[in-house]
C-alpha cells in the first residue's frame, strides 16, 4: 500500500514536530494546516486523474488564477450571487478551459505537455486581461462568502470537508466504476486500450475536463479564503501540483497510483512547510526538503518495482 | 493492416511534394523571424535602431544559451526541467563565493562550471543509473536546487560586484553595438550544431529518441550518453548564471524564477518533437530569436504584457496542432477513397 506509506511519513513529521512543540497540534494551527492543504489537495486529485491516463496538465495554475479573479469580479458586478452559483460558474469556466486542452489532446493528437505549456501562458495571459491594473480586495467580497473560507464545522475547515468529499468521490469513481478503470488502462498502454474497445480520446478528453473543472473550483475557493486577489494567483503552482502527485505515488507515466495518495502528498508538501520553522529549521529548506522528497518518493516507487518484477520472473521460472 | 501498407508509397509521395512547397519547418519558423523584424521595423518606431538589437540580444543569451543542451536532451526523448533552479543557484553561490572573498572572476566562474556539472551529474545519475523518468526527477531538483539557493543566500542580494565585471559582461564588440557575449553563444551553438548534425554522437542521439531500445541494441551507450548530456546542461545552465548575475549585477536566489518553460517552449516552437527523435538546432535558435524579437518590438509597440504571455501560448499550440491536423485531415481523406491507394 503506497498510501500507507506516505500516511506514516506524515504521522512521522507530526509526531516528531509535536513533541517538539506541542502547540503544533493547537486546534489554530492543526486548523491552518488543513485549509493550507485543501486547495493543493483538490488541485492534485484533478492532476492525479489526468497523469493516471498518461497525461500532465501544467495549466491549472493559470485556470485557478483565470477562475480566483472571475469569482471576485462575479461578486464585484453581482453582491448578491448565491456562493453555490460562483462555485458553480468559477467549476464551469475551468470546465470550459479544460475543454479546450482536452479538444486539442485528444482530437489533435498533440502531446498534453505540449498544449498545457502553451495553455498555461494562454490563459495566465488572459488573467492579466481581465485584471490588468485591478485588485480585488477582501472588502468588494460579500461577508457570507469570506466566512465560508475560515469557517469550522466541530474544528474542521467546511473547505477541507469539501476538499475531503472531492477526493472520496474521485477515488470511488476511479476504483468501482467501469470508465475509470479504464482510464488506468489507457495510463498503462494506450494503444492496447485503443484496441480493446476503450475510447481513449473521450475518456481523456473527460480527464481534462474534469481537471479543469476541479482548478476552476480551487480558484473559487482560493478567492474564499485569501480574499485580495490580482492576476498572479497560484502563479507557478503547477509544477507543486504534480510534486504532490508524484509524491502521493501517482507514476508519472500513467497506470497507477490513486487520487487519495495525491492528496496526503498534498497534504505532506503543506505539513513539511509548516513544521521546518517549528523544528527549527530554517524556513529556507523548505523547498530543499520539497525536492528531496520527490526524489525519494520516486526512487522508492522505483525500487518497489524492480523488487516486485524480480519477484513476478522468479515465479515464472518455477511455476 | 495490408491495407496501411499499400498505403506507404504514396503517402510518402504526397509527404515530399508537401515538403517542397512548405518546406521544413526551420524554414518556417526563419520565415516567421524575417517577417517580424520587416514588419516591426516598418510598423513600430525603434525597431530598427542598433538599441533595440542590443537589447533584444543581451535579453535572450541565457534563454539561448540553455536552449543548446536542452534541444539535444529533448531530442534523445527526455527532458529538463532544472535548468533555471541550476541558474538561480548559480548566481547564489557566485554571490555567496565573493561575498567570502573570492575575488578572482576566472576562479568564480571555474567554480561555478563545476557547481553546475555536480547538478547536472546528480539529474543524470537519478536518471540514466537508476533509470527513472526525466519528468519527475528535473521537477524533483527543480525544487531541491531552487531551495537550496535560498539556503545558500535566503532573502539577501550579493550586488557589490566591481564595475568593471558588470560592465564587461555587457560589452559590446568593439566598433560594433552588439554585445560580445553573443560570440560565446555562436560559438557554443556551433559546437553543439556540428556535434548534432554531424557527428556520430549526434545520429545516435536522434536514434535514442526513436527507439532507446534499438539503439541499445545496436551500440550506443544510452545511459552513458544522457548522463554526459545532463552535464553538458547543467554546465551551460550555470554560464548562463553566471552571465544573468553580472548583467543584472545582482545575485539572488530568485534569479531566473519560471524561465524553464520559456526555454522548453522556445525548444518545442522550434520543431522539436517532445517525444525525441526530430528536430533542429537551428529552427531552435530560430525560435529563441523569433520570441525575443516579438516580445521586445511589441512592448515597444505597447502592446500588454498579457497579450504577449498569449501570443507566446499560442504559438507554442499552433506549431503541434497545425501540423497535425494537417496529417489527420490528410489520413480522413485518404481512407474516404481507398480505391486511389491500392495498387494491384
Amino acid at each position: 500500500m503506497r498510501e500507507l506509506g506516505i500516511l506514516l511519513a506524515l504521522v512521522l513529521l507530526i509526531t516528531v514536530t509535536a513533541v517538539t512543540n506541542s502547540r503544533f497540534l493547537s486546534s489554530q494551527s492543526v486548523k491552518d494546516l488543513l485549509l493550507g492543504s485543501t486547495i493543493l489537495a483538490i488541485l492534485a486529485v484533478g492532476q492525479a486523474i489526468v497523469i493516471i491516463t498518461r497525461n500532465v496538465d501544467l495549466s491549472v495554475g493559470s485556470i485557478l488564477g483565470l477562475s480566483a479573479f472571475a469569482t471576485g469580479s462575479l461578486f464585484l458586478a453581482a453582491p448578491a450571487v448565491p456562493i453555490p452559483v460562483a462555485l458553480l460558474v468559477g467549476a464551469v469556466l475551468g470546465a470550459t478551459c479544460g475543454a479546450v486542452n482536452g479538444g486539442l489532446i485528444a482530437a489533435a493528437r498533440v502531446p498534453a505537455l505540449v498544449v498545457t505549456l502553451g495553455t498555461l501562458y494562454v490563459f495566465r495571459g488572459l488573467d492579466y486581461t481581465v485584471a490588468t491594473g485591478k485588485q480585488i480586495n477582501a472588502a468588494d467580497m460579500p461577508v457570507g462568502f469570506l466566512r465560508m473560507g475560515t469557517a469550522t464545522v466541530l474544528g474542521v475547515p467546511v473547505l477541507t470537508m469539501f476538499a475531503a468529499a472531492i477526493v472520496v468521490a474521485a477515488g470511488f469513481y476511479l476504483r468501482s466504476y467501469r470508465s475509470g478503470r479504464e482510464l488506468y488502462a489507457i495510463g498503462s498502454d494506450p494503444d492496447a486500450a485503443r484496441l480493446s474497445g476503450i475510447p481513449v480520446g473521450r475518456r481523456v478528453f473527460a480527464a481534462f475536463v474534469t481537471s479543469g473543472a476541479l482548478a476552476g473550483l480551487a480558484g473559487v475557493l482560493y478567492a474564499a479564503r485569501f480574499g485580495t486577489l490580482d492576476a498572479n494567483a497560484g502563479l507557478g503552482s503547477e509544477l507543486n501540483v504534480v510534486a504532490a502527485v508524484v509524491v502521493g505515488g501517482v507514476a508519472i507515466f500513467g497506470g497507477s497510483g490513486s487520487v487519495y495518495g495525491a492528496a496526503l502528498g498534498a497534504v505532506l508538501l503543506t505539513t513539511i512547510g509548516a513544521a521546518l520553522p517549528v523544528l527549527g529549521i530554517n524556513p529556507f529548506w523548505q523547498r530543499a526538503a520539497v525536492g528531496a522528497l520527490i526524489l525519494a518518493a520516486i526512487g522508492l516507487d522505483r525500487a518497489l518495482a524492480v523488487r516486485v518484477a524480480i519477484r513476478l520472473k522468479g515465479r515464472k521460472a518455477r511455476g | 493492416m495490408a491495407d496501411r501498407r499499400d498505403v506507404e508509397p504514396s503517402s510518402a509521395a504526397a509527404r515530399a511534394t508537401w515538403r517542397q512547397v512548405l518546406g521544413s519547418w526551420d524554414v518556417v519558423v526563419i520565415l516567421a523571424v524575417v517577417a517580424v523584424v520587416l514588419v516591426g521595423s516598418l510598423a513600430i518606431d525603434g525597431v530598427s535602431s542598433p538599441r533595440f538589437w542590443r537589447f533584444v540580444i543581451l535579453e535572450i543569451i541565457p534563454i539561448a544559451l540553455i536552449a543548446l543542451p536542452m534541444t539535444l536532451i529533448v531530442i534523445t526523448g527526455e527532458i529538463d526541467l532544472s535548468v533555471a533552479s541550476v541558474l538561480g543557484l548559480t548566481c547564489a553561490f557566485m554571490g555567496q563565493m565573493w561575498f567570502l572573498g573570492v575575488s578572482s572572476l576566472p576562479v568564480l566562474i571555474a567554480l561555478c562550471l563545476v557547481l553546475g556539472a555536480v547538478l547536472g551529474a546528480v539529474n543524470g545519475t537519478f536518471i540514466s543509473a537508476f533509470g527513472l523518468p526525466s519528468l519527475a526527477v528535473t521537477i524533483g531538483t527543480l525544487a531541491l536546487y531552487r531551495g537550496l539557493a535560498y539556503v545558500v543566500l535566503g532573502d539577501r542580494a550579493v550586488a557589490n560586484y566591481p564595475v568593471d565585471w558588470t560592465r564587461s559582461a555587457i560589452a559590446p564588440i568593439p566598433g560594433l553595438t552588439i554585445p560580445w557575449v553573443i560570440l560565446v553563444v555562436a560559438a557554443l551553438a556551433v559546437i553543439f550544431g556540428v556535434v548534432l548534425h554531424a557527428t556520430p554522437i549526434g545520429r545516435g542521439l536522434y536514434a535514442m529518441g526513436n527507439n532507446a531500445d534499438a539503439s541499445s541494441f545496436s551500440g550506443i551507450n544510452v545511459a552513458r550518453t544522457k548522463f554526459w548530456l545532463y552535464v553538458v546542461c547543467g554546465m551551460v545552465s550555470a554560464l548562463a548564471g553566471v552571465f544573468w548575475t553580472l548583467r543584472f549585477a545582482s545575485a539572488r536566489a530568485d534569479n531566473g524564477v519560471g524561465l524553464e518553460l520559456s526555454i522548453v517552449a522556445a525548444v518545442l516552437l522550434g520543431g522539436v518533437s517532445i517525444f525525441g527523435g526530430r528536430g533542429s538546432l537551428i529552427g531552435v535558435f530560430a525560435a529563441v530569436v523569433l520570441l525575443g524579437v516579438l516580445r521586445n518590438a511589441l512592448q515597444l509597440a505597447y502592446v500588454p504584457a498579457n497579450t504577449l504571455t498569449i501570443v507566446t501560448g499560442a504559438l507554442l499550440i499552433v506549431s503541434v496542432v497545425g501540423p497535425n491536423v494537417v496529417t489527420i485531415a490528410r489520413e480522413r481523406w485518404r481512407r474516404r477513397r481507398p480505391t486511389s491507394s491500392v495498387p494491384a
